[in-house]
């Protein structure tokens, strides 16, 4: 395996888990919810997907239970948000600490434990193809899930009805109200995809990324996944160009710094977020797109008169 | 008094409804309250198949809640709905959709980022797929003549359009019964035209209409019967069509409304421009924003000059490069008592003698929920700072209440205690008040946008009068507005506003609204107005 080759592979898990967060984050905004609380939800998933693991020996049912977890605290805030109309950026960082405070004390007695890692799944006959081979069909499973889920998603909400519907209510929930769709059910239903992909990125972290339980081993990629999907312009493809860029970036220059390149280390540390905000900031100059993109109820609590 | 023609399908005109002849929607007793307002009182109503029926009244006399109701938005309180003789429940809009009652919102209910395609999808059952709706909605279009491009965004469109959207949208659910709340008040009198024509197809169809509007000539032009709504209260059902305009008017408002007196301005008055534009073009600050192009225009002293237009068509962004909101490339676009203002900001021009009402009276106009004495303060601290601040910034307490209270009583401001939130107050009275607190401080230049937005009638010939008033002490009074009735009761002169231009004014003497309707519509005033018509 070539140098490049091992270079790439690494930047496809540094890039896999802020996609999986951020195509969740950009349904549930996509429905005209913002949910600070990413951050929050993917330690959780991470905390569960690791204990579970070890507890039960499977990877698997540490994945599942991950999404699980993830949904469920997602569904707290949908309650407060939705049901109580809550402020949802004021809830939305209240779950990012609470998510935190929890899974710090529920995996203090996994830190420093060896952890259990997700087989890679190949594809027999083309994982063996030079170059590529590895790189595309050599990946571990999630890989797949997350190209598979960025898909599906761009699918659902530009061709199907339900995707339109959704939309529909990001864009305004008071004439989607007036034409009888179910406004608070839908958004119910968006934030809780986006906890159940929170919670599997979370999960990608403890069990592919880095085997391990670490406190707050998320480390912000909550909040990277956040800005992709606002950056991204709430489009599914670019939320993925953009989770690929920065972890390319990421990747790229952590090899700088083995290299000894004549540049501060903290300069370098900061490279993968500057690259990404500009290129983002200059994919998004076109304005028009951006405007027809941007779910004009974002963040604004939806009150039905009756 | 339950009489009036009802034509059905074979053409036969009947004087009244028959007991036989069961009506296609029934309303028995309806009620709505909110809090302690009872928006709907006991309504009685039935529409007849094949007729258009109106539904009139003032703002606020309980038309809007009644269609929800119907609509399935809102839950009555007591009464019931009989469809086609049957009790019904209608708890949501799906549910009057599979009646057959169908509904053309007044503040539209489209979505600005799906395409025209998708907003009709969107209100209907079938799972058709998007591309088929394109096709129908295409096919139906034509045959109704109303022109639509299915895959254009609602944003880019023109009131007008969206209003045909809407259309399409409720025909393609194929209802027996058609709700239209104000439907003409954003089109041109050439677009109202053709939506008549195409509400008399309906008609012939079968199809019965309820047509809710304050427009008294259009409801007598249109309407086999009406139902007049006062206070949430059922006051007459009539023939509009043997009432006059004035008796209407009557049964809406319980009163007489005066009538607004617009005096000749005195002849050896001082004629000195105080409001003056000149090449004022903006680039457009969203992708939804209208450019304005290259607009010239002055308004002198003792003169109210109007500004029509349908609605998006660049009003908006006029106010906000006048009002400051926006400023200028060019210090000179825009002078105010001959000082350039191009650059200064709204307090700076507020500095110079203008005065600004915008358009939307909660959020904009006023702060919703500070005082009304607080929202004085707000808008005039920097100009009246002597009387109302001490020089080191402390709040005159007295001074406020005192210049409060005098706009109250001089705009009769009606209102529930001392000193109430500005949310506190209907739209009417909140509006008086906001005109009454820049009127008070007798600017020298007052520019207005939709002065009687959603006020009641008797309101609103108060703004009126006030507004001409004050241009006759002197001032130049400059209204935008999309009702064209208003600006002929009230303008010296009115251009008209489309797509970013200004026309140059017409002298109300020679201005008739053939002439303005056709400017409103793009129309170039110097072509013959039989091409033009046909342009629209």
């Amino acid at each position: 395996m070539g140098m490049l080759e091992s270079i790439l592979l690494t930047i496809a898990t540094a890039a896999t888990p802020l996609l999986i967060a951020a195509i969740g984050e950009l349904v549930v905004e996509r429905s005209g919810v913002l949910n600070l609380g990413v951050e929050g939800m993917m330690i959780m998933g991470a905390v569960t997907g690791f204990g579970v693991a070890l507890t039960t020996g499977s990877p698997w049912l540490g994945v599942f239970a991950a999404i699980l977890v993830g949904a469920v605290f997602s569904l707290l805030f949908g309650f407060l948000t939705l049901t109580l109309v809550t402020n949802q950026v004021a809830t939305g960082l209240a779950l990012t600490l609470l998510g935190l405070g929890i899974s710090g004390m529920a995996g203090e007695a996994f830190v420093g434990q060896p952890g259990l890692r997700l087989a890679r799944l190949d594809i027999p006959g083309l994982s063996d193809l030079p170059v590529v081979g590895r790189l595309l069909f050599g990946q571990d499973p999630i890989f797949y899930i997350s190209i598979a889920l960025t898909a599906a998603v761009a699918y659902f909400l530009f061709r199907t009805r339900a995707g339109l519907t959704l939309r529909s209510v990001g864009d305004n929930h008071t004439s989607a109200h007036a034409l009888g769709i179910k406004v608070i059910a839908i958004r119910y239903m968006a934030v809780m995809f986006g906890g159940a992909c929170a919670g599997l990125a979370g999960a990608y972290l403890s069990l592919v990324y880095t085997p391990q339980w670490v406190e707050n081993m998320t480390a912000g990629r909550g909040w990277i996944a956040l800005a992709l999907v606002v950056f991204a312009s709430w489009r599914p493809w670019r939320v993925l160009a953009g989770a690929y860029l920065f972890g390319g970036v990421s990747i790229g220059q952590l090899h700088a710094q083995a290299f000894g390149v004549g540049i501060p280390s903290q300069l370098l540390s900061s490279l993968p977020y500057l690259a990404t905000v500009v290129v983002l900031v200059i994919i998004s100059r076109n304005r028009r797109l951006t405007m027809v993109n941007t779910p004009a109820s974002l963040g604004r609590p939806f009150v039905p008169d009756r | 008094m339950q009489s009036g023609t009802n034509k059905d399908n074979g053409g036969v005109v009947k004087t009244t409804l028959n007991a036989g002849d069961e009506p296609l929607l029934e309303v028995r007793g309806l009620t709505k309250v909110f809090g302690t307002l009872k928006a709907c009182d006991s309504i009685d109503l039935a529409i007849g198949k094949g007729e258009i029926h109106a539904l009139l009244g003032e703002n606020g006399a309980g038309k809007s809640t009644l269609v929800k109701m119907l609509f399935g938005t809102l839950e009555p309180v007591a009464g019931e709905i009989l469809w086609k003789g049957a009790p019904v429940r209608i708890a949501s809009p799906s549910d009057a959709r599979r009646l057959g009652i169908g509904m053309v919102f007044q503040h539209f209910s489209l979505f600005d980022a799906l395409t025209a395609a998708e907003n009709i999808a969107l209100s209907l059952e079938e799972r058709t797929p998007i591309a088929r709706i394109a096709e129908r909605a295409r096919e139906l279009s034509r045959s109704y003549g109303l022109p639509l491009d299915p895959s254009a965004h609602v944003g880019d469109l023109s009131v007008g359009e969206r209003q045909r959207i809407e259309i399409i949208r409720c025909l393609l659910q194929h209802p027996d019964l058609i709700i239209l709340d104000e439907p003409t008040s954003v089109l041109t009198p050439q677009e109202a035209e053709k939506l008549f024509k195409t509400l008399e197809t309906l008609r012939d169809e079968g199809k019965s209409i309820l047509y809710i509007s304050h427009r008294l000539e259009e409801v007598k032009r249109l309407c086999d019967r009406a139902t007049v709504l006062r206070h949430g209260r059922v006051v007459a059902h009539c023939d509009p069509r043997k009432e006059t305009a004035a008796s209407l008017a009557r049964m809406m408002v319980g009163s007489e409304v005066h009538a607004v007196v617009r005096a000749a301005p005195p002849k050896d008055a001082d004629h000195s421009p105080l409001l003056e534009v000149a090449g004022l073009s903006r680039e457009p600050s969203n992708p939804f924003a209208i450019p304005l192009r290259d607009i010239h225009l002055t308004v002198h002293a003792g003169e109210v000059l109007g500004i029509a237009g349908v609605a998006g068509n660049g009003q908006g962004e006029f106010f906000e490069a006048i009002s400051g909101e926006a400023l200028q490339d060019k210090a000179g676009m825009v002078r105010i008592r001959g000082k350039d203002a191009g650059r200064l900001d709204i307090s700076g021009r507020r500095l110079l003698g203008a005065a600004f009402v915008p358009e939307e009276r909660l959020g904009h106009g006023a702060a919703p929920r500070m005082r009304l004495s607080e929202n004085l303060l707000l808008s005039r601290f920097r100009t009246d700072a002597k009387s109302y601040l001490t020089h080191i910034g402390i709040i005159r307490e007295s001074t406020i209440s005192a210049a409060t209270r005098r706009i109250v009583s001089d705009m009769d401001v009606r209102k529930s205690s001392e000193d109430p939130e500005a949310s506190a107050l209907s739209g009417g009275n909140l509006q008086k008040f906001i005109i009454g607190r820049e009127l008070d401080r007798q600017p020298a230049v007052m520019v207005v946008n939709q002065p009687t937005w959603g006020v009641d009638a008797g309101a609103a010939a108060h703004i009126r009068q006030a507004l001409i008033d004050l241009a006759r002490a002197g001032s130049a009074v400059l209204v935008i507005s999309q009702d064209l009735d208003e600006l002929f009761e009230i303008s010296d002169a009115i251009a008209v506003m489309h797509d970013g231009r200004l026309s140059a004014p017409v002298p109300v003497g020679e201005a008739t609204y053939e002439k303005i309707g056709l400017l409103m519509g793009g129309a170039d005033a110097s072509t013959p107005p039989t091409a033009a018509m046909e342009a629209v």
